[in-house]
């Protein structure tokens, strides 16, 4: 460095100090955001913010601690470690919160993971002060240097905590900050390497800075698709639980006293509101019939409309046929749950088979006063065949002269081309129906259609103490407004999958 | 070899070695992948080219013999007894009948190993349909047409393509086309519209299944003297994609390239189903997981004991009483002479000849293919579409695999996928060569990596390959075979022998075979004097 200064360069320093202390702030406001990150993160997957909040923080500042003492093993070159320490915390803090959701579901042991990361970066950023001080001591003499540094370390904090719940989270959502500030990070970087006097020696660097910068804005870019791929970061709730069976992915979050349960993403239900959903599909069917002793649920395996069937004192046996053991025993296990669905599944009348339904009622010899057919909406085509002309042909020698079934149809107004194309595929295999429908605040408008060997009639005797269901509002619901009103749609195959395909575009449509 | 026409000399097999070098680069030295490796019983057969067997020590009359439990055999057998004629056998050399229809069996699922769906048959097919309404298939009518029961019929998605790196339904991709490929695909598609319309005077289909109920126009027989692609050349249909759809469909029907099947032929294929099905049906076709093998399975298990397995007619004489046919019986080393009234040779023509002592003559060739049952831990995905029964890449040197498990309640878990491929780009006897010759490893590394280029989310799934080996799958329709040497060989045919197969009429197809099948045994049933009513 023997190049005598000229006015170029003497500028260039000014700007070199300047955006030195400029960086102070971005170092100490990308601290802090991926702090609160990493806190916000624990609290949604692991439950309790309180603990996750203490603990993270307590582990990200005695990792600084740890941080500022080992700078002093740094002898010589400050200015190169700075930046380099910058491109790091860059790609770590950058890509902490997308990498803290797409690894839960697959690791063992998330803990680890989590407090390893914080305690990195948390190292890397009580590492960058001392080093700035450093640096910064040849322009400024002692006490200019600490309070010039520490000033915006401080107010780099304050703007940190208040963006981040007023703007950040709202607006860019989790994946997003932390990128983001992953390139403010880079970005800071990178104008260091600018404004630092030319030498090859930076090259490897720049090549670096560059490298994350591409990664943190490719991440950018496709957050949505992080996002639908850790389908965690979607519920924006709290985890309770989340296990992955061979054949879904079971997530429970919970938000106050509101419980819900996911499947492959999907809201099952919402313990605030799924009275009125499970209400509305049993006790319309069960009350058509006279002596409701034998019921057959499909589907269903959280136990919840069973509950509703067990209200009625004539029922005798429950056969409850759901595919995942999965979930039935989280639900016959689970003191949480099974308060929600009021023991039904460990019922000493109920009996539970887990397997295939179609499989199921192909070789089953049994017939049913009650049928309720409670299955996932028809996403793709393992579940769709549950609502073909087929299985419905196979269903109807299991109901018993003067029974019922019902069979929940998806939204009538959202999809209702869906919706009727059950009715019309349940009347193609021989059942006369009578479909139907009511509000649930977290699915919305939702039908359900009733299929009896004769017409199931408007009338159905209720039970007393319904919160939902009394006998006006099962007429009501009887009543299809012109929007949800019966429209021509085909017969749903196994080889044609109409409903699979008129579900998807309906929704789609609805979701834009 | 001495009967079969195509020995390759030595340097034709070097070229066909180096030509297969070409076609299938084979990576280096990987972990290889467990399985079994079958085929038509080589040795048995090659034992009935060398006529390496005993004279018969003794001798049973039986006044129909049927020599052959493919699909034909198998038909004949089932329409002598549909006559109430029960007083036949039928023999089959290999230990379980149903020929290229059969299936195999593993842990996970039940699978093909050839053929493996019939598509719902045409209006004239009424013998067929009459089959498989016995068989539980066409379950009732309704508005006049067959309701075919939807559990059989091929379940929704039936196919995807994987083009550009997407999967798409169907079998044409419909995006990233140019505008000659939209002008060439839509003109192709219109001309087939018109021949799958096209109906002669006597109201016969310019382009029927079974060929036989065909029209035959001087300008549509004319087809049938130029190639496929000589055909499509003229018309100045050139589209990348159009083309290399249409080598798909000759390789899957014929195993064989369009530029070696005959016009007639590769327009059959698009322009001769009319399936006839209540429900919209009529696209569709049946399936089973185990391919055709389950309706060989049916046809056998009607037929009973009448079956014979793991005999092989060796040699076929007239004389003053009928015929006699010589038959080695591999599980008791011993032969016996069969003498019949009539006797219908159900097997591929070079057989045939062989029982009778006459040179094979050389318009007859054959399409080698190989197979493969994948077993995998996973069923594939994929970018786009959703897993179908059939998929098929359009960057591949495979026809694709089908899924077993497709009809089956669930979709999840572990399954088989039946990979599919006609050694088409070599001369058939240099293929047949290869399919022999090169390891069981690399062909398992061959298939291996086919399927990984499409779907690369099985890496790490795959548990087993079982090859099995095809020398002779199909008569190949080249230009000439279907509307010359095909009919002149039914000409030839002389009683007590018939013939039944579908060699006789070149495509190789359930549909033809069970024709011919039905056929020889009406002929057979008229030559002893058995009041039937025909099912032609």
């Amino acid at each position: 460095m023997a190049d005598t200064p000229s006015v170029p360069t003497e500028r260039r320093r000014t700007a070199l100090v300047g955006l030195l202390l400029a960086s102070v702030f971005a170092v100490a406001t990308c601290g802090l955001i991926y702090e609160l990150l990493a806190g916000t993160i624990a609290s949604y997957l692991l439950g309790d913010s309180v603990t996750q909040f203490s603990t993270i923080i307590g582990t990200y500042l005695f990792a600084m601690g740890v941080g500022s003492w080992c700078s002093r093993y740094v002898k010589r070159d400050e200015l190169r470690l700075f930046i380099r320490v910058e491109i790091l915390v860059a790609l770590l803090g950058g890509w902490s919160a997308a990498g803290l959701f797409l690894l839960f579901p697959l690791v063992e042991q998330f803990r680890p993971i989590l407090y390893g990361l914080v305690f990195i970066i948390g190292f890397l950023v009580g590492l960058e002060i001392p080093l700035l001080m450093r640096i910064l001591r040849d322009r400024f003499d002692f006490n200019e240097t600490v309070s010039n540094v520490l000033t915006f370390d401080y107010v780099g904090a304050l703007a940190a905590s208040l963006l981040f719940p007023l703007l950040l989270v709202p607006h860019l959502g989790l994946i997003r900050t932390g990128l983001m500030f992953g390139l403010l990070n880079v970005g800071v970087a990178l104008l260091l390497l600018l404004l630092v006097p030319a030498r090859a020696s930076l090259m490897r660097e720049r090549i670096l800075a560059l490298a994350v910068m591409a990664s943190l804005i490719a991440g950018f870019l496709l957050a949505d698709r992080i996002q639908r791929w850790s389908e965690i970061a979607a519920y924006g709730e709290r985890v309770i639980y989340a296990t992955s069976s061979p054949y879904q992915r079971l997530v429970l979050t919970r938000h106050d006293e509101d419980i819900r349960l996911y499947l492959n993403g999907n809201l099952q239900f919402s313990s605030r509101d799924e009275y009125r959903y499970h209400e509305a599909l049993v006790h319309p069917a069960v009350g058509r019939v006279a002596r409701p002793e034998h019921v057959l649920i499909l589907g269903g395996g959280d136990g919840l409309a069973a509950r509703e069937v067990f209200r009625h004192p004539q029922v005798r046996s429950v056969t409850l046929v759901d595919l995942d053991p999965a979930m039935t025993s989280l639900f016959s296990q689970t003191g949480l749950l099974r308060s929600l669905n009021g023991d039904a599944l460990t019922d000493r009348r109920m009996h539970v088979v887990n397997a295939d339904a179609f499989r199921w009622v192909r070789e089953t010899k049994a017939r049913f006063d009650v049928i309720i057919v409670d299955f996932p909406d028809p996403v793709d085509f393992s579940v769709g065949k549950l609502y073909t002309e087929s299985f419905y042909r196979m269903l109807r020698p299991h109901l018993a002269p003067g029974g019922m079934a019902v069979i929940q149809s998806t939204s009538p107004l959202v999809a209702p081309a869906a919706f009727w194309t059950v009715a019309r595929t349940l009347e193609a295999s021989g059942f006369q129906t009578r479909p139907y429908h009511v509000y649930v605040p977290s699915f919305g408008e939702w039908g359900f259609i009733l299929a009896g060997l004769v017409d199931p009639g408007t009338t159905t005797r209720l039970l007393p103490h319904n919160r939902f269901l009394s006998d006006a509002t099962a007429r009501q619901a009887l009543v299809f407004p012109p929007d949800m009103a019966r429209r021509p749609v085909p017969v749903n195959r196994l080889d044609n999958q109409a409903l699979v395909r008129s579900f998807a575009e309906e929704w789609a449509r609805y979701e834009g | 070899m001495k009967a079969d026409p195509e020995t390759p000399n030595r340097r034709s097999v070097l070229k066909g070695g180096m030509a297969a070098a070409t076609a299938f680069a084979l990576p280096g030295c990987e972990t290889p992948t467990a399985g079994n490796s079958g085929g038509a019983d080589m040795a048995l057969g090659h034992r009935l080219r060398d006529g390496a067997f005993p004279e018969p020590v003794r001798e049973e009359c039986v006044p129909i013999l049927i020599a052959g439990g493919g699909v034909a055999g198998l038909t004949a057998g089932w329409r002598l007894r549909e006559a109430g004629y029960d007083d036949f056998r039928l023999i089959e050399m290999e230990r379980q009948p149903g020929g290229n229809a059969r299936g195999g069996r593993n842990a996970v699922s039940a699978y093909p190993l050839g053929a493996h769906y019939l598509p719902i048959p045409n209006q004239e097919a009424r013998g067929l349909r009459h089959m498989l309404r016995q068989l539980g298939m066409i379950v009732g009518d309704s508005d006049g047409k067959p309701v075919y029961d939807p559990l059989q019929l091929c379940a929704d998605l039936q196919e995807r393509v994987l083009w550009q790196g997407k999967w798409q339904e169907g079998l044409v991709p419909k995006t990233g086309l140019s505008p000659k490929d939209k002008v060439d695909l839509a003109a192709f598609d219109r001309a087939m519209v018109d021949f799958s319309r096209r109906r002669d005077a006597k109201g016969r289909p310019a382009f029927a299944i079974p060929i036989a109920y065909s029209a035959q126009d001087a300008d549509l027989l004319a087809l049938d003297r130029i190639s496929f692609a000589q055909w499509l050349d003229k018309q100045g249909w050139t589209s990348p994609v159009l083309r290399a759809h249409v080598r798909y469909a000759c390789r899957d029907d014929y195993g064989t390239e369009p530029a070696e099947v005959s016009a007639w032929a590769g327009i059959h294929y698009f322009a001769g189903r009319r399936g006839f099905a209540a429900d919209g049906a009529g696209d569709n076709e049946l399936t089973w997981p185990e391919g055709n093998g389950r309706l060989t399975r049916l046809l056998a298990e009607r037929l009973g004991d009448r079956v014979v397995t793991g005999q092989v007619a060796y040699r076929a004489r007239a004389d003053a009483d009928g015929a006699s046919v010589d038959v080695f019986d591999a599980a008791r080393g011993t032969s016996i002479r069969y003498r019949a009234d009539a006797v219908i040779l159900a097997t591929p023509h070079f057989i045939a000849s062989r029982l009778l002592g006459e040179k094979a003559d050389a318009d007859h060739s054959y399409a080698p293919w190989l197979i493969a049952n994948v077993t995998v831990d996973r069923a594939p995905a994929g970018k786009g579409s959703a897993l179908a029964w059939d998929n098929v890449s359009a960057s591949s040197a495979s026809l694709g695999y089908v899924v077993a498990t497709h009809q089956s309640a669930s979709r999840e878990g572990p399954t088989v996928l039946t990979w599919y491929m006609a050694l088409s780009d070599m001369p058939p006897a240099h293929a047949r060569r290869l399919l022999v010759e090169r390891s069981d490893a690399d062909w398992r590394r061959l298939v291996r990596d086919d399927l990984l280029g499409m779907n690369p989310d099985l890496d790490g799934a795959i548990r087993s390959i079982d090859l099995w080996k095809w020398g002779h799958a199909m008569i190949r329709p080249t230009p000439g075979f279907l509307w010359q040497v095909a009919p002149a060989q039914r000409a030839a045919i002389r009683p007590p022998f018939f013939r039944a197969h579908s060699d006789l009429t070149g495509l190789s197809l359930f549909e033809e075979a069970h024709y011919q099948g039905m056929a020889a045994a009406e002929a057979a049933l008229s030559l002893i004097g058995h009041a039937h009513e025909t099912l032609l």
